[in-house]
């Protein structure tokens, strides 16, 4: 194992992160606190408890995965997209690393990056609205598995991508409305029965009501699912990563 | 001495199905610095890719140091550096961080002392801290072979190394280079100034159209195939070249002062296959053939007061190669084309 490469990456990518923290850091702060004012405090007030859950509490675990999806794709796939773009990649497919090291060099710089928000962006909402962990390992477990699965996503989002507009395609067009759309602002009991059913076959639905209960102990779904659920997405992830550098798709000629 | 860089039938073919690559077949020696010269598209960059690991080959194999390229990725490629020929870097990274990360990347432990080093033979020690983006064209250069060389290769890959650099930036980096050479590293460039490889290639190959049509020593190549030229500043100026002269193709100046003798005729058509016999025939018989032409003189009652003599250089050989090469590809499609013709009858 090349473990001074995936220190070097690591490092690098990290660099990165400080160098734009505004971007990376505050940004999704900001966001997500008005989100907590607006939809919290603001119209929050003026709705009934979910599940016996106060709203502006409800609707943390939903922000928190939304910021955690959105921010794994974009940190992962502007990672090695950029490599790509600048030509700078070069040097990564000429030196003595495997795909298993690029990958904990890239992905685990976007899973800590992402780890981070996810907890400053926890602390936030702790200003604005009662909070409680019921099951704190659970939480841990699925925060962790969110943002590698998603930086995985992001990974062969930033490999397919071949310009910056496909590079946002992916988190503005397909994770933004499965997030909104999977129970991230309510129940998915509240739907009518049709749209129930529908709803089932978004997977952010999952991720979001096993993280609900890793806090409230509520879940729309039975948490064995969600846990299966994510623990499939992070093995489909991990098989097109493996076909990718077995390919060597978008990236060896 | 086993060669360094064992190249075997490799071909590249492009999913488009362009052929970049036709059956390579090369050794590169321990410590030599080989210059790889050829026109725009004619395949070096793809070898030097493929040799890298950049690259896939549609099929062959490379060896380095006995170690197979893609079987054996880890020992092939931490023996390698490579020098791109786009100036590409992390535009917001310091000088210093981004050969730190090159040598991480292979494979190193961090030493700042041999980052030092390297960054004061390179004259780039003062732009340690600057970020890349603030560098000129012909330091990024530089930093570009710091980074290839952070990680102490034993081979070095230069892409067009002077490529947009002043004239005294490229005499520099010769010097970097002959440096290296001395130090054993071996060298493998590709150039379009035939003056780079002339001045510090160890052997020249030639490369047109995915094929190499020549390998050669330097020195070796400039005497075989080189044409010589010597012209006599004539004691009394002739209206015309006797008949007895006729037979050496001899050229008069306009004002009848001049006469020039040409070896080895530019005007024949250089096969790759005949090439090196007919050039060897040629340089056999070259001094003969002076004295002869001189001798004819003498019997014509021409005389002379001065001769020159002028050899032609590396880069009037490369162009004759690759012309000599296009000609011989076109030929069997002209030939196509005639078949293909439909015949009229009147």
């Amino acid at each position: 194992m090349n473990y001074y490469a995936i220190k070097a990456i690591y490092k690098a990518e990290m660099a990165r992160t400080w160098r734009t923290l505004l971007q990376s850091i505050i940004s999704p702060i900001i966001s997500t606190s008005l989100y907590f004012i607006v939809f919290g405090s603001a119209i929050g007030s003026r709705i009934d408890e979910i599940d016996g859950i106060p709203y502006g509490s409800f609707i943390v675990p939903g922000l928190l995965m939304l910021s955690l999806l959105t921010q794994s794709i974009s940190n992962a796939s502007f990672g090695i997209f950029f490599p790509k773009f600048s030509g700078t990649i070069y040097e990564v497919l000429s030196a003595p690393v495997s795909a298993r090291e690029i990958i904990l060099g890239y992905v685990g710089a976007s899973t800590s990056k992402s780890l981070l928000v996810g907890i400053i962006i926890l602390a936030t909402a702790g200003i604005f609205v009662p909070l409680q962990i019921a099951h704190p390992i659970a939480m841990l477990f699925f925060l962790l598995m969110t943002c590698i699965t998603f930086s995985l996503l992001g990974f062969i989002v930033g490999i397919w991508a071949d310009n910056f507009e496909k590079l946002q395609l992916i988190p503005s067009l397909v994770i933004t409305p499965l997030v909104f759309l999977g129970g991230s602002f309510y129940s998915i009991s509240m739907l009518p029965p049709f749209w129930q059913t529908v709803t089932l076959f978004n997977p952010v639905v999952y991720l979001i009501s096993g993280f609900r209960w890793s806090f409230y102990g509520v879940s729309d779904v039975n948490v064995a699912i969600s846990i299966a659920m994510i623990l499939f997405f992070l093995s489909l992830a991990l098989l097109i990563v493996w076909q990718i550098f077995k390919t060597g798709y978008q990236l060896r000629k | 001495m086993l060669p360094i860089i064992t190249i075997k039938n490799i071909n590249k073919i492009y999913a488009s199905g362009f052929i970049a690559l036709k059956d390579i077949n090369l050794d590169i020696n321990r410590g030599e610095i080989i210059a790889l010269l050829g026109p725009n598209g004619a395949g070096k960059t793809t070898l030097i890719s493929i040799i890298c690991g950049i690259v896939n080959s549609s099929s062959g194999t490379v060896l380095v140091d006995g170690f197979d390229t893609q079987k054996q990725y880890r020992e092939t490629r931490e023996k390698i550096g490579l020098v791109p020929q786009e100036l590409t870097s992390d535009a917001f990274s310091t000088v210093w961080n981004t050969v730190s990360f090159s040598r991480g990347l292979f494979g190193k432990k961090p030493n700042p002392a041999i980052i030092e080093k390297i960054l004061r033979d390179l004259s780039l020690w003062d732009k340690k801290d600057n970020m890349m983006m603030t560098l000129s064209g012909g330091m990024k250069r530089r930093v570009l072979i710091a980074k290839a060389l952070s990680h102490e290769p034993e081979i070095l890959f230069l892409d067009e190394p002077t490529a947009g650099v002043d004239v005294e930036l490229r005499k520099d980096m010769w010097e970097v280079i002959n440096k290296l050479r001395a130090s054993g590293v071996t060298i493998i460039l590709t150039t379009h100034y035939i003056e780079e490889a002339e001045e510090i290639a160890d052997r020249i190959g030639v490369i047109n159209n995915g094929e190499i049509i020549l390998i050669e020593e330097k020195a070796t190549l400039i005497k075989k195939l080189g044409k010589k030229c010597i012209t006599l500043q004539l004691e009394k100026s002739l209206k015309s070249i006797p008949v007895a002269l006729k037979h050496y193709q001899l050229d008069l100046s306009s004002d009848g002062q001049y006469l020039s003798y040409t070896f080895n005729n530019s005007s024949d058509t250089i096969q790759k296959s005949d090439l090196l016999q007919k050039s060897n025939a040629i340089q056999s018989n070259e001094h003969s053939s002076i004295a002869t032409l001189i001798d004819d003189l003498n019997n014509n009652n021409i005389g002379f007061n001065d001769i020159d003599t002028k050899q032609s250089s590396l880069e009037e050989i490369f162009v004759q190669l690759v012309k000599d090469n296009e000609k011989e590809l076109s030929r069997p499609l002209q030939q196509n084309i005639q078949k293909d013709t439909p015949q009229v009858k009147s």
